[in-house]
């Protein structure tokens, strides 16, 4: 499989703050990667670095082979760029704004007027199309956004948290686009803090946090090796904690207030020991996902199971 | 390195502005129409019926020349400093762009283009005006056409080199007040400097900017023996704007890098 993106030992600082800290990655044709990570976790700063508008203060970003410092035109042509907020022109419509976006990338006509045809019908902005931007709800606005970033056929789309503060029903249609688009040999490149949708998504992922890489690998696999099969969460004090995991292997546990989650390969016995506790008390037992992995990687009380 | 400027997308970012200029053009443009009346008709009309001559001339015939250099600097003084901060800063256009093979110096050299076209506006319906109240023969015009896009190059360039260097957009009420009020004021348009000005306060005037779009306007359209202007003052002032531009261009161009690559 050949390498899209390779993210080589970079660094960026901005005067003594480093937001990105000794950044290795690698995205291969026709893979969804996922960049995750809380807010300031340098998620942006590195796609920023990756389609060459912020460079490294160390360290080298190659995309398609070419040295995106030295590049960034040739690399810029074969991308797409879906950025966190919508940069649309609010007064002009859907069809005005991909025309633009069409001649940023030098599209003459007939050509122009037909790639945007299809983004208006494989985007579903058809209703809306001659309506000015400003009277669009938010996830039309989104499918825009992303119509926009299409204009060009990229190779690599970079989305950078596309569907945040989106209802769960446009969350879904985008998904299935962005699946789609997967399927038809393009490699997906997204930010996210959503952990469910970088699970349903992503092929790889990187979770970073304060600027480093702190886990890589599949989401299943992260789940397996990094938390195990199970999750089971309960209210309980310090001394109930203790008595529910004394002598359970291979757990681990992670508390907020007074909500306590046990990740492990397999937590049956947990319910018949909180029964022993309390024969009242609620809980959840259910199967690991991804966001136990963030949680567990990125929290700072995780410690180790007994 | 990237090459730092290609034509197809500097027209690409000035053909973006367009697209929008056209949506509101019929509203935006008839001020444009009323400005220059009221000018030559409260100024050059009413004070002027108290002034026998300037510099030889009548004082609307003195007046016309810097007032059209005064519109082309307006155009494009708003284009360059308010609409550009505007699309940099609030719209965040410029992200989207560099999201596309268009760089940074293409977006400077496209907002520039835009600027002098907008100057060409302004500029272009005051001289219609001037023409249309008898002010200004066809020859007149003719050869002041090509002062319009000069003074309107010399003020994109200071003006993207100020907003380049801004992160409030309430600090052009300074540019505006304190820069092109004065220059308004004081750089020929109403009275004759050297009339006024003397010893190191004439050195001082001459590096005013817009005294000298005025001066090779009044040269253009009344010639060397009305204004008592020369060839060698001539090219002094087309000196001064070209390279004044050039050096206002070039240094926005590291500002722009700077400011749209973090």
């Amino acid at each position: 499989m050949s390498t899209v993106v390779d993210v080589i030992n970079v660094s960026k600082r901005y005067a003594e703050r480093e937001v990105v800290h000794e950044l290795n990655l690698q995205v291969h044709a026709g893979q969804c990667f996922g960049l995750l990570g809380p807010n300031g976790a340098g998620k942006s700063t590195t796609l920023r670095m990756i389609y060459g508008v912020s460079a490294p203060s160390s360290g080298s970003v190659k995309v398609f082979g070419l040295d995106v410092a030295r590049e960034s035109r040739a690399v810029r042509a074969r991308l797409g760029v879906t950025l966190q907020d919508n940069v649309m022109i609010d007064a002009l419509s859907p069809v005005e704004n991909l025309e633009v976006f069409g001649r940023y990338h030098l599209l003459r006509e007939p050509e122009r007027s037909k790639r945007i045809a299809e983004l208006i019908d494989y985007l579903e902005l058809g209703s809306h199309a001659n309506v000015p931007v400003i009277a669009l709800s938010g996830g039309f606005k989104r499918r825009l956004a992303i119509a926009m970033s299409l204009i060009n056929q990229p190779e690599l789309l970079i989305l950078d948290e596309p569907t945040t503060g989106l209802d769960p029903a446009v969350r879904l249609s985008l998904w299935t686009k962005i699946r789609e688009l997967k399927s038809q040999g393009k490699t997906v490149l997204l930010t996210t803090h959503y952990m469910d949708e970088a699970e349903r998504l992503c092929d790889y992922v990187v979770i970073m946090d304060q600027g480093r890489a702190v886990s890589a690998g599949s989401p299943k696999q992260l789940i397996s090796t990094r938390v195990g099969r199970d999750a089971f969460e309960v209210d309980c004090s310090k001394e109930e904690e203790l008595r529910l995991l004394d002598g359970l292997p291979g757990t681990g546990s992670l508390r907020s207030g007074a909500r306590l989650l046990v990740y492990g390969p397999d937590l049956g016995a947990l319910p018949q020991r909180l029964q022993a506790i309390d024969p009242e008390r609620a809980y959840v037992m259910r199967r690991a996902n991804l966001e136990d992995v963030f949680l567990a990687e990125t929290g700072t009380t995780l410690e180790a199971g007994a | 390195m990237s090459s730092r400027i290609s034509i197809p997308h500097v027209l690409a970012v000035t053909r973006r502005n367009a697209t929008m200029y056209k949506r509101t053009w019929m509203l935006s443009i008839l001020p444009n129409f009323f400005e220059p009346l009221f000018y030559l008709w409260s100024i050059g009309l009413g004070v002027g019926a108290y002034v026998s001559k300037m510099r030889g001339l009548s004082y609307v015939e003195f007046l016309v020349p810097g007032l059209i250099c005064v519109s082309a600097m307006n155009g494009s003084s708003f284009e360059a400093t308010y609409n550009v901060f505007v699309r940099m800063t609030y719209e965040k256009s410029y992200a989207g762009m560099l999201t596309t093979p268009v760089e940074p110096d293409d977006i400077l050299v496209g907002e520039t283009l835009w600027a002098l076209i907008r100057a060409c506006i302004y500029g272009g319906i005051f001289l219609l005006v001037a023409m249309g109240l008898g002010l200004a023969t066809p020859m007149q015009a003719l050869r002041v056409l090509p002062v319009i896009p000069l003074a309107g190059l010399l003020f994109a360039g200071l003006g993207l080199a100020f907003t380049m260097s801004i992160g409030s957009i309430d600090l052009f009420s300074y540019y505006f007040t304190l820069f092109l009020t004065p220059l308004f004021l004081f750089s020929d348009v109403f009275f004759p400097i050297e009339e006024r000005l003397h010893g190191a306060w004439l050195y001082v005037a001459e590096a005013l900017p817009l005294l000298h779009p005025v001066r090779i306007a009044r040269f253009a359209f009344h010639g060397a023996h009305d204004t008592g202007a020369s060839w060698s003052v001539l090219a002094w002032d087309v000196g001064y704007t070209v390279a004044g531009s050039i050096g206002l261009l070039l240094w926005s161009s590291r500002a722009v890098r700077k400011r749209l690559l973090s």
